[in-house]
C-alpha cells in the first residue's frame, strides 16, 4: 500500500512535447511508472518517446483510460491545463510548473470547487511511491521501498530528508512534495490524513517553511487525530521578515508566518522539531523507536 | 513587485478608485509650481519612497503656500529619508508627489491581500484608519472586518455595503463607498496586485470618499501580462545585487552575516542558512541557483557573492536531482579560476553523479575544501572564517 499513486496508476503528461516534458517523461518512463501518453495541444496524432500525444485531455483519458496527469506546461497556460485535466475526470492532478500567477491559482481553486479530482502543487518535486510510480521531478534512485512517509513544501530540502531516512537503513512509503506557492491544491493537513489511514506507513517526516500558518493549522490537527509518530523540520530560521526567500510563499509579514511560531505549534502538539537540516531523518527514526 | 504611491494612484484612478488631485514633481521649483497649479489653501507635499512609516519619518509635510511648498521639498530631499522599514542608511528621495489637501472628517482603512486558507482574495476593512494596520490585529482583532472577492466576478455589492456598515460609514456616503471598494478590488484581480492597502481612507467634510494613501505591491509571476507595471519598477529602491542576480536568474537576498551561501532549491538553501547559524555562523545571503543551473550561472552567483565586502567564505551546498553534481563542479571550477578566489571555500555535494562530481573538484588542484554532509559543511565554514 502507499498513498495516491502506485504501480497501476495511469499518467499523462500534460506539456510531453516540451523540452522539461519531455526530458522528465523519458526519467519517468525508466522509473518504471506507467506513462500512457501525453497531451501538447496542435500536436494530436503524433507521438512522443513511443507514446501517443493528444490534442486535449479529454482524448487522451478516452484513448488510454489515464487516471493521473503530471503538468509541465508554461506558467501562461498551466492554470487551464488543470482545469482541463479536472473536467476530463482525472483523479490527480500533479503540477510542476513553477511560476504560475498566484491569481490564476484562485481561479483554479474556485473552478475545483466540489470536483473530486486531487491536485498537487504547484511549484512542487511531484510524488513518488518507491519502486512503483514516480511522478515528477525527484531523482528516482536516492528513494528506497519502505515505511516513512515524506510531506514537504520544499523541493531539494524533501530529496535531503529522503536520502537521511534512505541513509538510516528506512524506506519511503510515498512522498509527497505539496510546493512553494502561497495558494496550493493539496495541503499538510490532507497528505496527513491519507498517511494516518494507509498500513503501510508508519511514521511522518513533515517539511515545512515560513510564510503562512499552514504548518500550525497541520499541527493542531496532528494533536487531535494523528495515530502515527510524526517529526518535523521547519526552513527559514535566520530568514529576514518581509523578503520573499525564493518561493512565493515563503514571507514572513505582519508578525504572521515566523518559524518560532510554528516550531512552538509542533512541539506543543508532541512533535519533535529537528533543531538542524542535517537531523530531519534521525529526529523521526529516534520518535517511532519511542 | 512594489511601486510608489503616485504610481499606485495612477492605477486607481484609471478604476475610477477617488483619489486626491496631485503633480508628481522632481525639485523644489516643481514642488512650488505645484502648489501654484493645485491652487488650494493647503496642500502636503509627499516623499515617494517605497518604504513606509514616512509621515513619522519626516517625508510628509503640510503646506500653506508655494514658498512653504518649496522649503518642504528642500529639506525632504535634502537627506535620505530615514524609517523604521528603511534601514539607519536611509532611501534618498529623488521624487516627491504634491496632493490638493482634504477636509478630513474620519480616517478609515481598507486594505486587499491573497488568502491562503481561502484560496481568494480577502478584504479587509477597519475604522482605524491611519494607524499600523498589524497593531490593529494584534491588540483589536475584532476592528477588522473581512469579506472574500470572488476571482471571477469581483467584490460582490452586498459584500461591499456589509463592509461599509460595519467601518461606520454613513448612510450618505455608503453608496459612494461601495463603487470605492468595488473599483479597488477590480483594480486589484486585473492588476495580480499581491497587496492593495489604501491607508487612510478618508471621508471628507463634503462627502467624498477618498484614497489619501495608496501602497500597491504585484505578484511577480503576473508580471509578464502587465506591461505597463512593469516599467513602473524603480530600480534605485531595489539592492543592486538583488536586481543583477534577477536578471541572471538567481533568487538571491543580501543578509547581514559573513559567509556567502551557494544553494539549490529555496527550502535547503533556508536551511543552509539556518544550519550556518546552529554552528555559530552569520549567513551573509540567501542565494537559490534553481534546479536547472548551467556552470556559467554558477560562476554569476560566485562573483555577486564575492561583490559583497562582508563576504569571508563561501559554502556551497548542492542536492542534486536535475542539477548533476558534476555540471556543478565544473562551473565552481570554472568560478573559481575567473574570480581569483581569496576567501575558504567548502563544498558539500551529494545526488546525481556524485562520485564523478568530487574527483571533479578534487583533480582540480584548487584551494576548495569538500564536506560529506550539511553538518560538516556547516562546521569547517564557520571554523574557517573565524
Amino acid at each position: 500500500m502507499s498513498i495516491l499513486i502506485d504501480k497501476n496508476t495511469k499518467v499523462l503528461v500534460q506539456g510531453i512535447t516540451g523540452s522539461a516534458g519531455k526530458f522528465h517523461a523519458e526519467q519517468m518512463i525508466g522509473y518504471g511508472t506507467q506513462i500512457v501518453g501525453g497531451v501538447t495541444p496542435g500536436k494530436g496524432g503524433s507521438s512522443c518517446l513511443d507514446r501517443p500525444v493528444f490534442d486535449t485531455v479529454r482524448e487522451a483519458v478516452e484513448e488510454t483510460g489515464a487516471d493521473a496527469s503530471v503538468v509541465y506546461v508554461p506558467p501562461p497556460f498551466a492554470a487551464e491545463a488543470i482545469i482541463e485535466a479536472m473536467e476530463a475526470g482525472i483523479r490527480l492532478c500533479v503540477a510542476i510548473t513553477e511560476g504560475i500567477p498566484v491569481m490564476d491559482m484562485a481561479k483554479v481553486r474556485d473552478a475545483m470547487r466540489g470536483s473530486s479530482m486531487r491536485l498537487v502543487g504547484p511549484n512542487c518535486p511531484g510524488v513518488i511511491t518507491p519502486d512503483e510510480c514516480k511522478i515528477g521531478i525527484m531523482p528516482g534512485y536516492i528513494h528506497r521501498k519502505g515505511k516513512v512517509g515524506v510531506l514537504s513544501r520544499s523541493g531539494t530540502l524533501t530529496y535531503e530528508a529522503v536520502w537521511q531516512v534512505s541513509a538510516l537503513g528506512h524506506g519511503q512509503s510515498t512522498c509527497v512534495g505539496i510546493g512553494g506557492d502561497p495558494i496550493n491544491g493539496t495541503n499538510f493537513i490532507d497528505v496527513l490524513e491519507l498517511f494516518n489511514e494507509d498500513p503501510e506507513t508508519e511514521g511522518v517526516v513533515m517539511i515545512g517553511e515560513i510564510g503562512g500558518t499552514a504548518e500550525e493549522e497541520a499541527a493542531e490537527w496532528i494533536q487531535s487525530n494523528m495515530k502515527k509518530p510524526v517529526a518535523a523540520f521547519i526552513a527559514g530560521q535566520t530568514a529576514p521578515p518581509g523578503k520573499r526567500m525564493g518561493h512565493a510563499g515563503a514571507i514572513i509579514s505582519g508578525g504572521s508566518g515566523k518559524a518560532a511560531d510554528k516550531i512552538a505549534a509542533l512541539e506543543r502538539a508532541g512533535v519533535p522539531v529537528a533543531k538542524s537540516p542535517a537531523d530531519m531523518g534521525r529526529t523521526l527514526v529516534e520518535h517511532m523507536k519511542g | 513587485m512594489k511601486i510608489h504611491e503616485y504610481q499606485a494612484k495612477d492605477i486607481l484612478r484609471r478604476y475610477d478608485v477617488a483619489v486626491p488631485e496631485g503633480i508628481v514633481c522632481h525639485s523644489p521649483d516643481e514642488a512650488a509650481e505645484a502648489f501654484q497649479k493645485l491652487g488650494a489653501p493647503l496642500s502636503v507635499v509627499k516623499a515617494q519612497i517605497h518604504a513606509g512609516g514616512r509621515g513619522k519619518g519626516g517625508g510628509v509635510k503640510l503646506v500653506k503656500s508655494a514658498e512653504e511648498a518649496r522649503a518642504a521639498a528642500e529639506a525632504i530631499m535634502a537627506k535620505p529619508l530615514v524609517t523604521h522599514q528603511t534601514g539607519p542608511e536611509g532611501q534618498p528621495v529623488k521624487t516627491l508627489l504634491v496632493e490638493k489637501g482634504s477636509d478630513i472628517d474620519r480616517e478609515l482603512y481598507v486594505g486587499i491581500a491573497m488568502d491562503r486558507d481561502s484560496a481568494r482574495p480577502v478584504m479587509m476593512a477597519s475604522s482605524e484608519g491611519g494607524m499600523d494596520i498589524e497593531e490593529v490585529a494584534a491588540t483589536t482583532p475584532e476592528k477588522i472586518i473581512k469579506a472574500p472577492i470572488d476571482p471571477q466576478a469581483g467584490l460582490r455589492a452586498y459584500h461591499a455595503r456589509y463592509l461599509a456598515k460595519a467601518i461606520g460609514i454613513p448612510d450618505g456616503q455608503i453608496k459612494t463607498a461601495i463603487k470605492f471598494l468595488r473599483s479597488l478590488a477590480q483594480a486589484f484581480l486585473d492588476t495580480d496586485a499581491s497587496l492593495a492597502e489604501i491607508n487612510p481612507l478618508v471621508l471628507t467634510k463634503q462627502g467624498d470618499v477618498l484614497a489619501l494613501d495608496a501602497k500597491m505591491n504585484f505578484d511577480d509571476n503576473g508580471l509578464y501580462r502587465h506591461p505597463d507595471i512593469v516599467e513602473m519598477r524603480d530600480l534605485a529602491e531595489e539592492d543592486p545585487a538583488e536586481v543583477e542576480a534577477g536578471d541572471a536568474g538567481l533568487s538571491y537576498i543580501n543578509l547581514d552575516g559573513n559567509i556567502g551561501c551557494l544553494v539549490n532549491g529555496a527550502g535547503l538553501a533556508m536551511a543552509t542558512m539556518d544550519i550556518i547559524k546552529l554552528h555559530g555562523g552569520e549567513p551573509a545571503n540567501f542565494l537559490d541557483v534553481g534546479g536547472g543551473a548551467t556552470p556559467e550561472q554558477v560562476a554569476h552567483a560566485f562573483q555577486i557573492i564575492l561583490r559583497d565586502d562582508k563576504v569571508k567564505g563561501i559554502l556551497v551546498n548542492i542536492f542534486g536531482g536535475i542539477l548533476r553534481c558534476t555540471t556543478l563542479a565544473k562551473g565552481i571550477c570554472q568560478a573559481v579560476k575567473e574570480v581569483s578566489l581569496n576567501v575558504p571555500l567548502v563544498v558539500r555535494l551529494e545526488g546525481t553523479e556524485v562520485e564523478e562530481g568530487r574527483k571533479i573538484l578534487e583533480n582540480s588542484g584548487l584551494p576548495i575544501t569538500t564536506a560529506t554532509d550539511m553538518t560538516d559543511a556547516a562546521n569547517k565554514i564557520v571554523r574557517l572564517v573565524s
